[in-house]
């Protein structure tokens, strides 16, 4: 199969190598604490001052800590993972909504996603594109985008008949059904979904990095393989800071949307 | 030509439906069918014509096929068989983007449970039908607000649905079918779920919004009392067929069978029925003839009172003689100008039973029905008035005087 399929392989492995690099460069790039007072500014623009204080008193640690640099790959790794789930998963979801064939197709392969054991794809990962940060974003998104697709399958099934009924009656045509009716209704399902996604995808970093996706998830599995309880506890920590701001963050966006 | 004309119109649910449109067709009934195939009857091989300009209730118990058979019209559900014919053509044989059309351009709809987008405000919902159009947004925002202010709502534009009573809510409903300006307007139980007192406001608004836009109606309801009050044209429904259609006079005086006449047993026939129904004629005569003429009339007609009119205006209503003051007249010589009682009991034609009651309680004279210019139009007798509420057929005479 890696054989066959090597080029179109290879147009994946690129793309998702360049989304990641891009991150990776804005991340990285930037002076640390020059992007810590951006994250700090932004999340007390989105959410509320409490929250801009536990960005910025979580941030320092992080940089306190020593694992501002693995943290910012990490974050690479989860917006890649979590931009590219959202980008297939949404109009999948969406498809799955308007045609029940395809949703009877899509579930089953997503139980299936969902319970085999995330250790057991990386093994095909690796073979179709070698160690690296790439496999590691791939099996992510497996074990991450099924939120995302059903959540916007419900979403829009959960839109009251009578609305798309009043919808056609007025002559809309199907894109502007979805797009003026479906969408903007089903945004807080959607959104909900999206959240699951990330905090699933920030939840596979450490075993990303069984195949090389470097990052804080690397820490964690040194200090596993090492018995360094202390080191462990340090990194781990540092997983529960970023996932308690993504959270915190796509809730508030998830809010708005909901008025 | 009918705006609307629907010839055979069937839908029938499950699957392979249309095995069972030659059942139908042999006559067999919903329950039968549904015991031999499983298939449900939805709406059985309904026929009729709407004229412009008519409100057309259609009216049904919940489960006759009455919210089924409005959506066939603009194809919300599709037809088994049959025909929908919009200004003579076929909107069955229409393809998407034609229906799409025909459903912006011709056809408004108001619903239930009102509808309404609730993370559009008022006027974006009112503007909705315009804008998947593709008119600008000056232009729609515009007309949008015309049919707001028609219903009422003006001020309320940039309001949520949610901040609205149930009452407002379906003025927007109304608004927003009325902003594309469609030849019919197509109302699903609108005002079954408003409480009565404000059900009964808006059933005037729409009578009224119709005599000033003249738009086709076609309203579905449950509700006898509201089809009666509302409709120029009844269908009845019952298990998905029509069991009569006719106006709400003919409906409630002559029922076509026990289902119809079960119906329509309990109304009040006194809050319904109008002076105009139960009136007959009246034996007239003029002021320049002479008191014997006028006995002789009397005495060959076989009343005791003459109503007198004025010919030369159309019938215009001078005032009443009876026999006696004519035979006093005789005797003393006098001309028949004298003895013309000019203060008479009388009502318009549109007066309901229920409000004769009481003027007829104090007069021994028929009460005359005059129309707002002073004509003439009949007179009520006690026993009419009688006859009609105890469900009899008015005489025709009367009926036909009532019409012109």
């Amino acid at each position: 199969m890696s054989a066959n399929f090597g080029p179109f392989f290879d147009v994946i492995k690129f793309v998702i190598g360049m989304i990641v690099k891009g991150f990776d460069i804005v991340l990285r790039g930037t002076p640390d604490l020059l992007l810590l007072v951006i994250l700090v500014a932004l999340t007390w623009y989105i959410a509320k001052w409490r929250m801009g204080l536990f960005a910025l008193i979580g941030l320092l640690l992080i940089h306190n800590l020593g694992y501002w640099s693995n943290a910012m790959q990490t974050l690479s790794l989860v917006l890649t993972a979590a931009l590219l789930s959202i980008v297939i998963g949404v109009p999948l979801g969406i498809l799955c909504a308007r045609k029940n064939v395809v949703q009877n197709i899509v579930t089953p392969v997503l139980d299936f996603m969902q319970t085999m054991p995330a250790f057991v794809y990386l093994l095909p990962a690796i073979s179709f594109f070698s160690l690296g940060i790439v496999p590691g974003v791939i099996s992510s998104i497996i074990f991450a985008i099924p939120p995302t697709i059903r959540l916007t399958n419900l979403g829009i099934r959960q839109v009251p008949q009578e609305l798309v009924e009043a919808a056609d009656a007025f002559g809309s045509t199907p894109s502007q059904k979805l797009y003026k009716l479906q969408l903007p209704l089903a945004m807080p399902t959607i959104m909900a979904g999206i959240n699951q996604t990330i905090m699933l995808s920030l939840s596979m970093v450490v075993i990303a990095s069984m195949i090389g996706a470097q990052g804080v998830g690397t820490d964690v599995l040194r200090a596993v393989q090492q018995t360094r309880i202390g080191t462990g506890f340090e990194a781990g920590l540092v997983i529960v800071i970023l996932a308690i701001l993504l959270d915190r963050l796509t809730q508030t966006v998830m809010k708005k949307s909901k008025k | 030509m009918p705006i609307i004309e629907i010839k055979k119109l069937t839908k029938i649910f499950g699957t392979d439906p249309k095995r069972a449109v030659p059942l139908l067709k042999d006559g067999w009934s919903k329950e039968k069918i549904f015991k031999e195939t499983k298939l449900t009857v939805g709406v059985n091989q309904a026929e009729f014509s709407i004229e412009t300009g008519q409100i057309f209730v259609i009216m049904g118990l919940s489960g006759s096929g009455k919210s089924t058979l409005v959506r066939l019209l603009n194809r919300l559900i599709e037809p088994t068989s049959g025909q929908v014919l919009f200004n003579g053509s076929d909107v069955l044989q229409m393809n998407a983007e034609q229906l799409r059309q025909f459903r912006r351009k011709n056809m408004g709809m108001v619903f239930q449970k009102f509808a309404l987008f609730p993370h559009r405000t008022v006027v974006q919902n009112v503007e909705y039908g315009l804008e998947i159009q593709g008119m600008s947004k000056a232009k729609r925002r515009e007309m949008a607000m015309q049919s707001l202010e028609l219903v009422g709502l003006k001020g309320w534009e940039d309001s949520y649905p949610d901040q609205l009573s149930g009452g407002m809510q379906q003025r927007v409903g109304l608004a927003r079918g009325l902003a594309n300006d469609p030849d019919v307007l197509l109302m699903d139980e609108a005002f079954s779920a408003l409480d009565p007192l404000i059900r009964k406001d808006m059933q005037d608004e729409l009578i009224e919004l119709q005599s000033k836009m003249k738009k086709t109606i076609v309203f579905i309801t449950h509700d006898l009392d509201e089809a009666l009050r509302i409709g120029d044209q009844i269908a009845l429904m019952k298990d998905g067929s029509i069991v009569q259609i006719g106006s709400p006079e003919e409906i409630l005086m002559q029922p076509a069978n026990k289902y119809v006449e079960r119906f329509v047993e309990d109304v009040d026939l006194s809050k319904i029925l109008t002076a105009s129904h139960v009136m007959r004629k009246p034996e007239t005569i003029t002021a320049e003839r002479g008191p014997r003429v006028a006995l002789q009339l009397m005495r060959d007609r076989g009343v005791s009172s003459l109503y007198v009119v004025d010919k030369d205006k159309g019938m215009k209503l001078i005032g009443v003689i009876t026999a006696e003051d004519a035979a006093g007249a005789i005797k003393e010589g006098l001309p028949l100008d004298d003895i013309i009682q000019r203060e008479l009991p009388s009502v318009s034609p549109d007066t309901l039973l229920n409000e004769l009651f009481e003027i007829m309680g104090n007069t021994r004279l028929p009460v005359a029905v005059v129309d707002e210019s002073g004509r003439l139009k009949g007179i009520i007798i006690k026993g009419a008035v009688l006859a009609a509420l105890a469900g009899n057929t008015v005489p025709e005479a009367g009926v036909q005087l009532g019409h012109s």
